[in-house]
């Protein structure tokens, strides 16, 4: 049996803060961070409301020499990364650095910085463009940072399948120590609450355009009409159970236990979606049962085909009412690359506290045949979690998570 | 026109701007001899230096002047000659 990848650090920067502490007691209760765009002037747009980390200041977080060549993302990355170590108690000399690796998921790279600098490029000419435009807008810059930040010489990738993203990022990571490396940081992030993110998203066609922020993102209910978008993510540290316990780590939260992603076929082409073949494939790579599934955290689209698609997959395999569903997300938002991210470090405090977080204001539809834990957090005890998510662009992604007996 | 003076306090306020300060570097200190490197400044920093002096004092310095003037006190000086040459 191939070694076991336990996750031993987390580290989030969400809607419901910064610390993970602060973000359980948010999330356990309901508690929604969804409110009117503050971060520009959002008048003049037909979707208003986001899920934003109020109050961020990354001067007071970071060293002053990261400050001006980062991105709003790679701030966040950068802090969720600071706590995920720390959460970890990893010191580096712990670990020699060739055997430690980040990878990260994100949609749009640096885009707000982009934005800035074009800006100016376009008002004042290329001379007034900052230098460190050279790659604080690409995508790779989050793992690069991260990397030179706490020394990773090992493997460092990105990945790019929108909100999928983020447990496509886990699953590398898992790849990654099976080929030896003792140690990988791995999550996603995206920060789109800027006027080109907003006009990108937009663009994608799937916000939604209600003002009112109780009615605005339900999922699998029947007044659905598009999600809210919100900004962070989370990075979590796994390591091989083996070179975990050698270092001497703490208890380990969970393992990663399975994964798959698969594409969607073609618009047209008359095959089925591919969520139901990835969750398959997920739960036999965790060697597990549609019955050893305790909870569900859905992608929760909330647009009428994708829902449906969703509840399809879930009912096929596990059942009308088969097993636990929620969507956490309902109170933050869809944070693209980070959203599954955070939903994962999510289903790890569930199993740990034995709590299955609500989905907030969603009446759902019977439509579904789906048991959404609604209103408040459900007592059960959570052994699996399964992940799923949904890159707009075609791409499904479920990952296993399991206590570690 | 009186020529324009190039200041190691305009030098500070650019670097600050621009590329921010390292935690452990005292920048109101004694620096005008340390090695830029030394100070926390890598290449784009020193880079986007530049283009930032070029900006604000109307004048293209050449792209060699942070190999040739490693500390504050010859960049200084460096660009107030440069100045004095553009009157």
């Amino acid at each position: 049996m191939s070694v076991r990848t336990v996750i031993t650090g987390m580290g989030v920067a969400t809607p419901h803060g910064l610390d993970i502490t602060d973000f359980w007691a948010a999330t356990r209760v309901g508690k929604s961070a969804i409110g009117p765009v503050t971060r520009f002037d959002v008048s003049g747009y037909p979707a208003r409301l986001g899920g934003e980390i109020r109050g961020f200041t990354a001067a007071e977080h970071l060293p002053g020499r990261l400050v001006p060549q980062t991105d709003r993302v790679t701030q966040l990355a950068l802090v969720a990364a600071d706590r995920a170590f720390k959460d970890a108690r990893l010191d580096p000399h712990d670990v020699p650095a060739d055997d430690m690796g980040v990878v990260t998921a994100v949609t749009a790279g640096g885009a707000a910085f982009v934005q800035d600098e074009m800006r100016k490029l376009f008002s004042r000419g290329s001379r007034h463009v900052s230098a460190y435009q050279s790659f604080a807008w690409f995508n790779a810059v989050n793992s690069g940072q991260i990397s030179i930040r706490h020394g990773l010489r090992g493997p460092t990738g990105v990945l790019v399948s929108e909100q999928a993203g983020g447990l496509d990022a886990l699953a590398q990571a898992r790849r990654r120590l099976r080929k030896g490396s003792a140690l990988m940081a791995a999550g996603g992030f995206d920060a789109p609450i800027h006027p080109l993110g907003w006009a990108a998203e937009l663009a994608g066609g799937r916000l939604s355009t209600s003002g009112d922020p109780e009615r605005a993102y339900l999922p699998f209910d029947a007044a659905a009409r598009g999600h809210v978008p919100g900004e962070g993510g989370a990075l979590l540290i796994v390591e091989r159970e083996d070179a975990a316990r050698a270092r001497g780590a703490r208890a380990p939260y969970a393992e990663i236990a399975g994964h798959a992603a698969t594409l969607d076929p073609r618009p047209g082409s008359g095959r089925p979606p591919g969520l139901r073949r990835a969750i398959e494939l997920a739960l036999a790579d965790a060697a597990a049962d549609a019955r050893d599934v305790d909870v569900v955290f859905a992608d929760s689209a909330a647009t009428a085909r994708l829902d449906r698609e969703e509840a399809d997959a879930l009912t096929a395999v596990f059942g009308p009412y088969g097993v636990p569903v929620t969507a956490p997300k309902t109170m933050i938002g869809r944070l693209q690359a980070g959203g599954s991210a955070v939903d994962v470090a999510t289903a790890v405090l569930s199993i740990r506290e034995g709590l299955i977080p609500p989905s907030i204001h969603v009446r759902p539809s019977p439509d579904h045949r789906l048991d959404l834990v609604t209103g408040q957090a459900r007592t059960a005890s959570v052994h699996t979690a399964l992940v799923l998510a949904r890159g707009a662009g075609g791409f499904n992604s479920a990952l296993v998570v399991r206590a570690l007996d | 026109m009186a020529t324009q003076e190039f200041t190691v306090q305009d030098l500070k306020r650019i670097l600050r701007e621009g590329a921010g300060a390292a935690e452990a570097v005292d920048l109101d200190g004694d620096i005008l001899d340390r090695d830029f490197e030394e100070l926390g400044y890598e290449s784009l920093a020193l880079l986007e230096t530049g283009g930032r002096i070029e900006r604000e004092f109307g004048i293209e310095l050449d792209d060699e002047i942070f190999a040739d003037h490693r500390t504050p006190r010859t960049l200084v000086e460096a660009v107030n000659a440069q100045l004095k040459a553009a009157v």
